[in-house]
């Protein structure tokens, strides 16, 4: 199962959790909220409609067939949003949790590379779209390893 | 051919708009053709596109490198680099 979707609402993580969790013996979960760097008051997600849920779906297709998983889930916040919040929801359920572990970090990683996404920060009146961090690229290039085979 | 073009971020910002209809020239073949063009059609446009290394790309919503033709493309997207999750 894949549930991939962009809202403008805010992200009920509990509720994304149980609605995750489709009775595998493993579910692993990332949560990626706002961070008060230097004083950011608002942080504001925008994404280029069609293309995003397509690259989710993608992400989330791949972590699937290669984890075996039996859920994928990638919930993704746009707008303006607060310190504190959370912007993405993560999580893989698969039988056990190496896999399941594995494929969140995948998917996240991946996510941060693949999804048309930009981030611009205020602080204040003063706002600056964010820059992408090479190790952003190094942390999904992990990846592109083929997987140890499991023991 | 007519192509729809969407602009993302500070692209967006620096030429006004984030949606246009160009018809570029037949010699026009390759992203990066395009930027260079596009480069030549306003003020806002030589500010968004003058630096190429900073810019990526997407034609009919699929991430495409800049040598990418777009022979056939409806819609092509230019953007800065990614920076979601």
């Amino acid at each position: 199962m894949i549930r991939v979707a962009i809202t403008a609402e805010p992200l009920d993580i509990a509720g994304l959790t149980a609605a995750a969790q489709v009775g595998s013996g493993a579910l692993a979960t990332f949560v990626g909220s706002v961070r008060a760097d230097d004083g950011v008051t608002e942080l504001e997600l925008e994404h280029y409609p069609g293309a995003t849920e397509r690259a989710l779906e993608t992400v989330a297709n791949e972590a699937t067939a290669r984890w075996r998983l039996d859920a994928a889930t990638i919930v993704h916040r746009v707008g303006p949003m607060a310190p504190g919040e959370p912007i993405v929801f993560v999580a893989a359920a698969a039988p056990h949790r190496g896999a399941a572990l594995d494929a969140c970090a995948f998917m996240i990683d991946r996510l941060k590379t693949d999804a048309p996404f930009w981030k611009r920060e205020r602080r204040g009146p003063a706002a600056r779209w964010v820059e992408a961090r090479g190790s952003d690229d190094a942390a999904a290039a992990r990846w592109d390893q083929p997987p140890l085979p499991e023991s | 051919m007519a192509i729809d073009l969407l602009y993302f971020a500070w692209v967006r910002e620096a030429i006004g708009t984030g949606q246009e209809r160009r018809e570029p020239p037949a010699e026009v073949a390759t992203i990066a053709d395009l930027i260079d063009w596009l480069r030549t059609q306003s003020d806002g446009h030589a500010r968004a596109f003058a630096d190429r290394t900073r810019l990526r790309a997407a034609v009919d919503q699929r991430f495409v490198p800049l040598n990418a033709p777009i022979a056939g493309a409806r819609e092509v997207a230019i953007f800065p680099p990614v920076t979601g999750g």
